[in-house]
């Protein structure tokens, strides 16, 4: 028999009350080492899952590891304990997705800055270096001295990803464009220690910087600090942190794992789910730029414009951003 | 400073620290209450936590074989009046000696051939680790608390260095080298039970805790039965009269060191062949730091560092578990529990020896 659709929909939704299918959703998220707090990366992905919870009323299960070890044992857990999505944050987490997702071939694992190829498993990444180029351009458009600088946390990949994409879009907008970089450090503290954040800006302004992009997790609070006390400018990086010095944020390169967290739960949610690769790039609207109220006066009239044009230009392939290369 | 008052032995060794430990997690309870959750359910959680399940006994001791390896390696340095800060450092370049044997022979050796060498590779990255400090220290002086903190970080941006240009297994991300051949792996406990019929829940315990437990009897009968041992513990308790018998502390220094380094870096081996098995960014993460407060609530003594470290790994175990269950309680407050167990056993251990000892004198003199 085949009924049409909202018939057996409404079937559906008769069957289950959304009481208590909102009682027995459940999802989880394992966010990484920097905390769920960082004003970055990991609380970008607990915004998202505030906002499935706002909407639906449903609570999303969390974890903070602390060691290597706790990441699968975590994720074996929640699977344990009847999760039917959990989500993974950060690239570190990608062995231990691979070995649990094998183990729980029924429930469904979401990993974002990594690749896992199993049917059960969505692998969410991020064209950083699209969004970095921007901040770039943005970056050198605003300079004066045509100096600008770069603070990174770790010395890995992704981070080498956004310095690439930086240094590219500023020498795109202007080719002599002089661009300082610094790691902040070798070990997992780099992505939470201000301090030295603050002191590698400090020493980036004194070669004559103007505009410094971070890209270092909880790290990046210092370099905005000392650009704000020094008068000059700074970029946010992963959540939009302009709010935090308004007038000194010049504009942040925005990843919006928020959405791409909100959308992989509420996708199980809602039955849409599918396993695979999920690359979000300016033209997915899951990287950007922000422009809020904070910054609006920082972006004249004319950066916007070009910005944009970039930005229309890259979606169409017509301006192609050179990806970084794992080796 | 006044002596410490004397206090019978199994008061020293057995209620003191109990004392010490109950009031730390007394004080614990109070914040958790603070926090709104309540102290006795939260400490229920915790101990089920870590001894409750097979499982969370497994995750446990997993997690007190890497705190036996740093606090053996602490312990030792110390009986030679040496503070080494450095196991950290020391556990993570003794973990690339055995990473590096794991993926040299891991899929073209058999497994009786690959852990002996990983394991002396393993002693020896560890040990050439510590060997610059105990040689400064020896012949120039240098502070050896100073010397290590800083070779920690040197090791720290040598592993990223590895990890991120040479090591890493080519098109991913995350600076991890690419896993061991299954001869390079270290059975896992549950897998060893259920050889001889034992079914035993899944963790990442494996044949590296044996190993440790051996390391520590190793380490009792080398510093107190051996005239080595002997001269270690002169050397430790007074340089000149160890002069005066003819030992040369800069040798024992260097020696004390270099086998120090060597515990230390047997971390890798519970760590890396055991669980992770890959070469991982800061895999010890900060069981070398974790490993001072183990030797020094087991005042240094192969029995001692094997109970507190039991302890600290249950305290690891039970406080994730914590942390899972009680979504008030974060990983921070677990922070803050075992600081304070480290402060009333480390720090604090005198406040309740005073009180102590005179209730046993006033016992005594009746």
């Amino acid at each position: 028999m085949k009924l049409p659709r909202f018939v057996s929909s409404l079937f559906a939704s008769a069957l289950v009350s959304p009481a208590i299918f909102a009682a027995d959703f459940s999802p989880a998220i394992i966010y990484d080492m920097g905390g769920k707090f960082d004003k970055s990366f990991n609380q970008s992905a607990s915004d998202g899952t505030a906002r499935f919870k706002k909407e639906t009323g449903i609570e999303v299960r969390e974890f903070e590891v602390t060691n290597a070890a706790q990441r699968e044992q975590a994720m074996t857990r929640f699977a344990q304990r009847g999760a039917q999505i959990i989500v993974a944050i950060g690239f570190s987490q990608a062995s231990a997705v691979e070995a649990v997702a094998k183990k729980f071939p029924n429930v469904k694992f979401a990993i974002i800055d990594g690749t896992v190829n199993l049917p059960n498993v969505q692998s969410i990444n991020f064209r950083e270096e699209q969004s970095s180029f921007l901040c770039g351009m943005a970056a050198a458009l605003a300079s004066k001295t045509g100096k600008v600088g770069f603070v990174g946390g770790m010395d890995i990949p992704l981070i080498r990803k956004f310095a690439q994409g930086y240094a590219d879009g500023a020498k795109f907008v202007n080719p002599q464009a002089e661009v300082f970089q610094n790691m902040t450090g070798t070990t997992a503290a780099a992505w939470n220690d201000p301090t030295k954040g603050g002191e590698l800006a400090k020493s980036q302004i004194g070669r004559g910087a103007d505009v410094i992009f971070h890209a270092s997790g909880n790290t990046g609070s210092g370099v905005m600090q000392a650009a704000k006390d020094a008068g000059k400018l700074s970029i946010g990086c992963d959540a939009n942190q302009n709010y935090i010095h308004p007038g000194s944020v010049l504009t942040s390169a925005v990843k919006r794992v928020d959405v791409a967290v909100y959308k992989t739960i509420m996708d199980t949610k809602n039955g849409t789910w599918k396993g695979g690769s999920i690359v979000l790039g300016l033209a997915e609207d899951g990287i950007g730029y922000s422009l809020d109220e904070f910054n609006r006066k920082l972006i004249t009239p004319a950066m916007e414009a070009k910005l944009n044009q970039a930005k229309a230009d890259i979606i169409s392939g017509k301006l192609k951003v050179a990806e970084y290369k794992v080796q | 400073m006044s002596a410490p008052q004397k206090l019978p032995r199994w008061a020293e060794l057995g209620l003191l620290p109990l004392i010490n430990l109950a009031a730390a997690l007394l004080l614990s309870g109070l914040v958790v209450k603070i926090l709104g959750e309540s102290p006795w359910a939260a400490f229920k959680l915790l101990a089920s936590g870590a001894f409750g399940t097979q499982e969370g006994i497994g995750y446990t001791l997993y997690y007190a074989t890497n705190f036996i390896f740093t606090g053996l390696g602490v312990a030792v340095a110390y009986h030679a009046g040496l503070f080494n800060i450095g196991c950290e450092g020391q556990a993570y370049i003794g973990g690339l000696g055995s990473g590096l044997i794991a993926l040299w022979l891991g899929d073209r050796a058999p497994f009786f051939v690959v852990l002996p060498i990983a394991i002396v590779a393993g002693a020896a990255f560890g040990a050439a680790w510590a060997l610059i400090p105990a040689w400064l220290q020896a012949r120039r002086g240098s502070h050896i608390v100073i010397t290590t903190i800083m070779f920690n970080f040197i090791a720290a941006s040598l592993m990223t260095y590895l990890l991120v240009n040479v090591l890493i297994k080519p098109g991913q991300q995350s600076p991890e080298s690419r896993e061991f051949g299954p001869q390079a792996m270290l059975p896992a406990a549950h897998e060893l039970f259920a050889k001889i019929g034992i079914t035993f829940s899944p963790s990442p315990l494996n044949l590296a805790f044996a190993i440790a437990l051996l390391a520590s009897a190793l380490v009792w009968v080398l510093v107190w039965r051996t005239r080595w041992g002997y001269a270690l513990r002169v050397v430790g308790q007074n340089p000149s009269a160890a002069v005066y018998a003819g030992i040369s502390p800069s040798r024992i220094i260097i020696q004390a060191m270099l086998l120090s380094g060597a515990l230390a870096g047997g971390l890798g081996l519970n760590e890396l062949l055991g669980s992770q098995h890959r070469i991982l960014i800061d895999f010890p993460g900060g069981a070398g730091f974790v490993g001072i407060a183990v030797a020094l609530m087991g005042r240094n003594h192969p029995i001692g560092i094997l109970v507190s470290a039991v302890l600290f790994g249950a305290l690891a175990q039970g406080g994730a578990q914590l942390a899972f269950d009680m979504p008030k309680i974060n990983r921070d407050m677990v922070v803050v529990i075992q600081g304070l167990v480290i402060l009333f056993c480390g720090a604090l251990e005198n406040v309740f020896r005073a009180p102590l000892a005179l209730l046993f004198r006033a016992k005594g003199e009746k």
